[in-house]
């Protein structure tokens, strides 16, 4: 990859991390934004640059077509309603990494029949992992703050075993995945499982706590473009994604501390809630 | 890929974890949210992922479909992300 670009790379790096300090300072906080989406394009514009101009009328159309449907359901929510919009974008980015990593196994395995080294495997596996939780799990929010399913907390017997259970069963597969490569069977085993899991750790958490859930969820999609820029080799992914999946815990804490909670109390759910009120 | 390349990328991993868990200090609760959703913009840049997995020629393959579907999804993320937290910023100053 050219000089260029990682210095555009770079530059970008920079803007990332001015933006994520002045948006936490009120006089700022707008033009942290700004700078932040101005590095936002500049790799975009860099990566853009660097890609075969031959597929460039897909990338356009995909961009057009994403950009319209995020600029449109930005303006169009309601102020109260944003927090939930929040949860829905967020899950949008960590399927799109799952995307990204399924993509990047299914070229290696089917196109150019190579093998997966391991730590590419690792990768793989990690960003699906994430990213699939990422999604399932911000969509519950999401359903649970605009009242498509109920904010009540939803548990039942042996969630937790059930939880161990599947995490488990995924580490197995994980092996076979990286054994078997050309079976396309046991990746698509752990992405039902990563997505089953995201559903599962969001549900016994209570309506109320559902910000804290978010902001959580948005250090996780952090993560899982760390895990992606892996992947890849790319460093303004793992540098964009560990700003975001390290400075995202710090928020998940402050705003647990402003709620008076612990991130285990909320983590809990049903439980937490039951002894917070009592 | 080789060792000398996973260990650079290591550095800039944990560097960067650091760096992120110091810029976050005191934040004022109103701009809770905006700041969620600012970074939550900035984990959009799979986007850049998603170029590169849309990069391929043909429409023939699951990988390009993959990275296409990869690629809308991002865009809604980056683009909505910055747009919503423009917007709540900017109640935040008329108040």
């Amino acid at each position: 990859m050219s000089n260029i670009i990682q210095l555009a790379y770079l530059i970008a790096a920079i803007l990332f991390v001015l933006g994520i300090k002045f948006l936490g300072k009120t006089k700022d906080a707008r033009k942290g934004n700004m700078l932040s989406a101005v590095g936002m394009l500049l790799a975009i514009v860099a990566t853009l640059i660097d890609l075969n101009l031959a597929t460039f009328p897909e990338m356009l159309a995909c961009l057009v077509v994403g950009g319209g449907i995020g600029l449109y359901y930005a303006k169009k929510v309601e102020m109260t309603q944003i927090p939930e919009m929040v949860a829905l974008f967020n899950g949008f980015g960590g399927l799109a990494s799952l995307g990204v990593a399924l993509s990047d196994h299914f070229l290696k395995t089917e196109i150019l029949a190579v093998e997966i080294d391991t730590v590419n495997s690792v990768s793989i596996i990690a960003s699906v992992l994430i990213g699939g939780v990422t999604f399932t799990g911000s969509v519950v929010a999401w359903m649970k703050l605009n009242g498509k399913i109920s904010g009540q907390p939803i548990t039942f017997k042996g969630q937790h075993a059930l939880n161990l259970g599947l995490l488990l069963t995924f580490l197995t597969v994980a092996v076979f995945t990286f054994l078997y490569q050309d079976d396309p069977m046991y990746i698509t085993i752990l992405v039902v499982i990563s997505l089953l899991v995201g559903i599962l750790v969001v549900i016994p958490i209570g309506g109320a706590d559902m910000p804290v859930v978010i902001s959580l969820l948005n250090s996780y999609s952090g993560m899982a473009a760390t895990a992606t820029g892996f992947i890849l080799n790319n460093n303004v992914l793992i540098v964009a994604g560990s700003l975001v999946g390290a400075s995202g815990i710090i928020l998940t804490q402050i705003m647990c501390k402003a709620m008076n909670r612990s991130l285990m109390n909320v983590l809990l759910g049903g439980f937490g809630q039951t002894t917070t009120s009592g | 890929m080789d060792t000398t390349a996973l260990i650079m990328l290591i550095y800039v991993l944990v560097l960067a974890s650091f760096l992120g868990f110091e810029l976050i200090t005191k934040v004022p609760p109103t701009l809770h949210t905006p700041l969620m959703s600012g970074s939550n913009a900035i984990s959009g840049i799979t986007i850049v992922g998603a170029l590169i997995a849309t990069n391929e020629m043909g429409f023939t393959t699951l990988s390009k479909w993959l990275g296409m579907l990869a690629l809308v999804l991002a865009t809604i993320n980056v683009v909505g992300g910055y747009a919503v937290t423009d917007r709540m910023l900017k109640m935040f100053k008329k108040k």
